[in-house]
């Protein structure tokens, strides 16, 4: 299992702060991850709707959608970073 | 001998002339110390606060990460870094960054290079909430951000 966690709208739009779930074989790669949860239902559609804006990472470190994902244990899924 | 850095995120205020004295404790080699505070800024009272929402454990990593970078490339003394969350009223404190060197220009360098790459990875986000009682949206991203950050490449 691995925990998904998700912050600002990512997190409204699924609705929900964080989950555990069994990756599928075939994903392989951050991108894989997104692809496929954007077909676990509408939520996950609206919160990705566009890939490409959001950010990810693995075991709290940044990484590009074409990394893979690995061993990692904890996987941060969130929308482009506002602080400061 | 170059400091590490302080890095808090925390919910509480901080006190800039104690950050101040804190980070440089007493050391007389220090020339320059350069402070930056981001303030919750109202727009034309359209705002009530802001809601900074943060992921626990990463950002104090990722801030770890800049300021150990930023104390390196600028040869900086010390280098200190507090990030608030939670909903800040208009005019609250939300960051502080401090940069201590021997002179002021690694201070000033230090002290920006830490800001433009704080905002733009560490994992914080800003939500609005309306003077009339509504929530407002989740603050976009600025390009004039990221090339803020570019420009240290």
């Amino acid at each position: 299992m691995t925990k998904l966690i998700y912050f600002a709208w990512v997190r409204e739009r699924i609705g929900k702060p964080e989950e555990e779930i069994e990756l599928p074989h075939d994903v392989k790669t951050v991108r894989d991850l997104l692809v496929h949860l954007k077909t676990l239902g509408e939520q996950y559609e609206a919160a990705l709707q566009y890939p490409e804006v959001i950010r990810v990472a693995l075991d709290q470190e940044h990484v590009e959608h074409h990394e893979k994902i690995g061993n990692a244990r904890e996987i941060g899924i969130f929308p482009p970073m506002t602080g400061g | 001998m170059y400091g590490a850095p302080l890095v808090r995120v925390q919910m509480q205020d901080f006190d800039l002339q104690s950050e101040v004295d804190a980070l440089i404790g007493g050391r007389t080699g220090i020339g320059a110390v350069v402070t930056f505070t981001g303030l919750c800024r109202d727009e034309q009272g359209a705002l009530s606060a802001l809601e900074l929402e943060h992921y626990p454990g990463m950002a104090e990593a990722e801030m770890r990460r800049i300021a150990d970078l930023a104390i390196e490339r600028f040869s900086l003394q010390g280098l200190t870094a507090i990030h608030r969350y939670g909903k800040l009223a208009p005019g609250e404190n939300i960051v502080l960054v401090i940069a201590a060197a021997p002179h002021r220009q690694a201070a000033f360098d230090g002290s920006s290079f830490m800001m433009d790459y704080l905002k733009t990875s560490a994992p914080f986000w800003k939500k609005e909430h309306k003077a009339d009682g509504t929530t407002g949206d989740w603050v976009s991203a600025k390009d004039a951000d990221d090339r803020a950050r570019e420009k240290w490449r």
